[in-house]
């Protein structure tokens, strides 16, 4: 597939293909981050993580909406704002299903996995009911539209610039909070003794649903970036829990550099391939491949020996 | 006497190592179990004492060094080859299956029909409950055939799994902690149990209760840091200073 | 005592029981249209079946199951296209004598793919042994290398969607997201007719019956409770000299095979098969039939995957928009309020009703407190406590198995 191009024609591709990545690879990084919190640090499948994230997108929208209906001269920095709400909303909304839901199954995680699959379905529907069957599109304001030309053939998209400086900030900030903070610390040591953490002190119920919070609040920042790269529907979400949750796996459940890493492979792979392949087999080469590699090396590319 | 060489044991562990995320669990271990040896490993917490029997039976595979069973390499091969070569492994919490009965928790410990279709056209013949019905007798558990595992005391559970491990009849039993949490009563017959079990194999006890470890130990081996700090007879051990250093002093 | 007589006929009873539904009342009662119906949902049993033993018994949550099921259906398919694209029927096409959709796409010659589906011998062997063969592949790749629990679910999960995006993008191949529609004939027999789809019906209840023998044959034999035993406590199982790999892969693939048989039925009941049966959400779907039956349950999974199914039919025909929500609130329910299922009611119905007996008092089986309106509510119920599927549970047959063992002792 790659005879019919010169080098130089190439590298373009690669490099073109791969800004125009970029806005996947955030929607990725941070569907993944928020996914790996909640299963990486509680052990905990949540299937309606693309939802919160369709939820933080439809937060967007509104936002959107609402700031060109009413305040148009704030038109530019809607997205900040946006970013905020959205991580807000979604964020409350996993507090209240770890309360209802998730605290009761932390020791059943096939189970989880299947009850927050109801949950999917269930936001689903709602989204259809409050928003309709129609996808719906984001506008952009005028400073984040169009794109820096490197050379003649490469365009660096600004938005997706943006999303991404976004992205690592956050990713960043998730870094700090569970690696150098003593909400991470206490994190950390509910995952590893959750008996002894409580003995200590440490309010274990109320670190679960923070975390979970966190997690979910995360997917709805995700959310926001998605409005740059696809429409957001009701379905929209469930087509990226697979592929977050191979992102996750594939970087190795507990460490945040390999999510970092494998969120960049995986949408660098699968944005490159689409140039040579069509969309379709692009996706489906790419999540072979990670197939193929999780059953060579099931403990993801990132893990370290323990004692079992 | 001549000197011995690693043949004449019946298990060899020589310069055994392994790390876990850079921390040395076991380092440049050598030991060696004799046939119709109980054998005792005692150390402080984090000395590598469950480590050394998991990486016999096969659970951990060691960084480097070999493990020799009867004078056979066996640090290569996978847990369930390594049972049938006779080595036992009963683990520091009881692990039985809770939702089925006692005799079919041993029933399935039988050393018969281990593979797919063995186990699918398995006949519960005369032979296998007789055979049964001696292991449960022989850890006291002969009233309890018909109950639900989950429903047994600690002790019993205790017993249930060191009778899963008699009915494959292995030659070198290993026990993590086999007392722990039983009542005194519980402990005594354990030990009686444990000495009667032990005539016609080696044994490798990981134990904390100095009491048992008194009442059974042929010969102790004190572990620290992943290498041995002592090793002899019941008094030797406890009047060695290095040993006195590590339980007592700073 | 010989508790194993009564269990064997407490097993004949409720077995005779959903024959009696399945075979007189139904046919009986209900329309051809609505009969065909149940036959379509019947077949989605064959895999709810599979999942009693691999993931109830075994603890082995595939979420791909609709893999197999397409796999099967789509081997079937195969060969009905073929045999309803002869060149006199296909003369219009630029290339007559190939299905109509790989014309469409401008292919000219029968895939190599393909050929062996011109023979009916050979579709029977493959419609079973491909997808037992993709099983084993997978169960060796995974099992061997000790993948389970949530990943071995993850990765089934990507599994079907990559195989579904894979039939969508090879339209000429695989007839793309219509699937392989227009099926006539079988063996030259018009399989549309009203009459041809009660005869399947009846077919379907045959190899039903089938699989339901060989999964209680498997679930009363020790790899049974072995099964258990691997869900429980798999490090035991392994320090007890078994290779648990294999015994994974063997259910892995019996589950495979059960969901292929069920999906070459459907194909032949509905006239059609496409990548709508394959996905995520299908797939998972078949694990709430399983869950709603009770898991551990075979003939529970049954009347489970009638329920589900019914429910959906008469939701969206009248209400569309409520069958989410109502699916959604099921799969929650179904964990966290009666996670034993249509089986945990009807046994604590069927104890209601029955003196206890001494001698299963201590009964492992005993179900927690159920909710019982859960269930009462539907129809379908009054079938389901008199078939108390309590015999198909391994938690039985440990009273079996006991009293066997006493009577010996004794």
């Amino acid at each position: 597939m790659f005879s019919d191009y010169s080098w130089a024609e190439l590298g373009s591709i690669f490099a073109m293909q791969g800004f125009a990545g970029l806005s996947l690879f955030s929607v990725y990084l941070l569907m993944a981050l928020g996914l790996a919190i909640i299963f990486g640090q509680m052990g905990v499948i949540n299937m309606a993580h693309g939802e919160f994230m369709i939820l933080g997108a439809y937060v967007t929208y509104l936002c959107s909406n609402m700031v060109q209906q009413y305040l148009p001269f704030l038109f530019g920095g809607y997205f900040f704002v946006a970013i905020v709400l959205a991580f807000i909303v979604t964020a409350a909304l996993g507090a209240l299903v770890e309360w209802l839901l998730i605290r009761h199954l932390y020791k059943r995680p096939l189970d989880t996995l299947l009850a927050t699959w109801g949950l999917s379905l269930i936001l689903q529907q709602l989204y259809r009911t409050i928003f309709g069957a129609r996808e719906v599109g984001v506008d952009l304001p005028s400073w984040m539209l169009g794109s820096i030309s490197a050379n003649d053939m490469i365009d660096i998209p600004i938005n997706g610039l943006v999303v991404m400086s976004i992205t690592l900030l956050i990713a960043l900030g998730v870094y700090l909070l569970m690696f150098r903070s003593g909400f991470g610390r206490q994190t950390r040591a509910v995952v590893q003794n959750r008996v002894m953490a409580g003995a200590v002190g440490i309010n274990t119920e109320k670190v679960d649903r923070l975390t979970f919070s966190l997690g979910c609040g995360i997917a709805g920042i995700a959310g926001s970036a998605f409005t740059m790269v696809g429409s957001t529907g009701p379905t929209a979400g469930q087509l990226y829990i697979v592929d977050t949750f191979l992102v996750v796996v594939f970087g190795g459940a507990a460490s945040l550099l390999g999510t970092v890493a494998s969120a960049f492979t995986i949408s660098q792979a699968q944005s490159t391939l689409e140039f040579f392949l069509s969309g379709s087999m692009a996706k489906v080469l790419t999540l072979v491949t990670v197939v193929v590699i999780l059953m060579l090396r099931p403990q993801g590319l990132f893990a370290s020996k323990v004692r079992r | 006497m001549s000197i011995r060489t690693n043949t004449d044991y019946m298990l060899a562990l020589t310069d055994l190592s392994v790390s876990f995320d850079g921390f040395k669990a076991v380092d440049d271990l050598n030991l060696f179990v004799d046939e119709n040896e109980i054998r005792v490993i005692i150390g402080p917490n984090g000395a590598g004492k469950t480590t050394v029997l998991d990486l016999i039976c096969g659970k951990t595979r060691s960084d480097s060094g070999s493990i020799k069973f009867w004078n056979e390499e066996i640090s290569h091969l996978n847990e369930p080859r390594i049972v049938h070569k006779g080595i036992g492994r009963k683990f520091q919490t009881p692990s039985i299956y809770e939702d089925l009965s006692v005799f079919e928790n041993l029933e399935l410990s039988y050393p018969r029909g281990h593979d797919v279709f063995g186990a699918l056209f398995f006949k519960r013949d005369s032979e296998v409950s007789d055979r049964l019905q001696e292991v449960a007798e022989s850890v006291f558990l002969e009233d309890h055939l018909d109950k639900q595992a989950a429903l047994l005391s600690h002790g019993q559970k205790q017993w249930l799994e060191i009778g899963m491990l008699l009915i494959q009849n292995p030659k070198l039993l290993m026990l993590d902690e086999p007392v722990a949490g039983m009542s005194i009563s519980e402990r005594e017959k354990t030990a009686e149990l444990l000495n009667r079990i032990t005539r016609e194999r080696s044994v490798l006890v990981v134990e904390h209760d100095m009491k048992f470890v008194e009442d059974i130990a042929h010969k102790v081996t004190v572990l620290h840091q992943g290498r041995i700090l002592a090793e002899g007879d019941m008094d030797t051990v406890q009047n060695n200073p290095d040993v006195i250093e590590v339980y007592l002093g700073h | 005592m010989n508790f194993a007589n009564t269990v064997s006929w407490r097993h004949m009873l409720s077995m005779a029981c959903l024959l009696l539904l399945l075979a007189i009342v139904l046919p009986i009662t209900l329309d051809a249209f609505r009969l065909n119906l149940v036959g379509k949902y019947l077949t989605y049993a064959f895999v709810a079946i599979g999942l009693v033993l691999c993931w109830g018994m075994g603890g082995i949550l595939s979420l791909g199951q609709g893999v197999f099921f397409g796999l099967g259906g789509y081997c079937m398919a195969m060969f009905l296209k073929l045999e309803s694209s002869t060149p006199e029927a296909t003369a219009i096409q630029s290339t007559p004598g190939i299905p109509d959709f790989m014309d469409w796409n401008q292919i000219t010659e029968l895939p190599a793919l393909w050929i062996p589906f011109q023979s009916l011998t050979l579709t029977l062997i493959a419609i079973i042994a491909v997808p037992v063969l993709f099983a084993f592949l997978i169960g060796v790749a995974m099992f061997k290398r000790r993948v389970s629990g949530v990943y071995f679910a993850i990765i089934t999960q990507a599994i079907a969607a990559i195989l579904t995006i894979l039939i969508v993008g090879q339209q000429g191949y695989t007839g793309g997201v219509n699937g392989i529609t227009d099926l006539r004939t079988f063996m030259g027999w018009d399989i549309r007719s009203d009459g041809a789809k009660t005869v399947l019906y009846f077919v379907t209840i045959a190899f039903l019956c089938l699989v339901v023998f060989m999964a209680q044959f498997i679930s009363r034999s020790k790899l049974g409770r072995l099964l258990v035993a691997v869900r429980d406590q798999e490090d035991r199982v392994r320090f007890s000299g078994y290779e648990v790999a294999n015994i994974k892969i063997f259910i892995f693939c019996v589950a495979a095979a059960f969901s292929a048989i069920g999906g070459a039925l459907f194909t032949l009941q509905v006239g059609f098969m496409s990548p709508t049966l394959v996905g995520i959400v299908p797939s998972i779907e078949m694990v709430i039939y399983c869950a709603v039956g009770g898991r551990l349950s075979i003939l529970g999974a049954i009347y489970g995957t009638l329920l589900v199914n019914w429910a959906k039919t008469s939701l969206s025909e009248s209400f569309p928009e409520l069958w989410l929500f109502g699916l959604g609130a099921l799969f929650i329910a179904v964990v966290m309020i009666f996670p034993k299922g249509l089986a945990g009611v009807a046994n604590s119905l069927a104890d209601r009703f029955r003196k206890p007996r001494l001698d299963v008092a201590s009964s492992p089986d005993m179900p927690t407190p159920v909710d019982d309106s859960n269930a009462s509510s539907t129809p379908l119920t009054s079938t389901t406590h008199q078939s108390a599927t309590r015999h198909s549970r391994p938690g039985s047959a440990v009273h079996g198995a006991a009293g066997a063992a006493g009577d010996i002792g004794a």
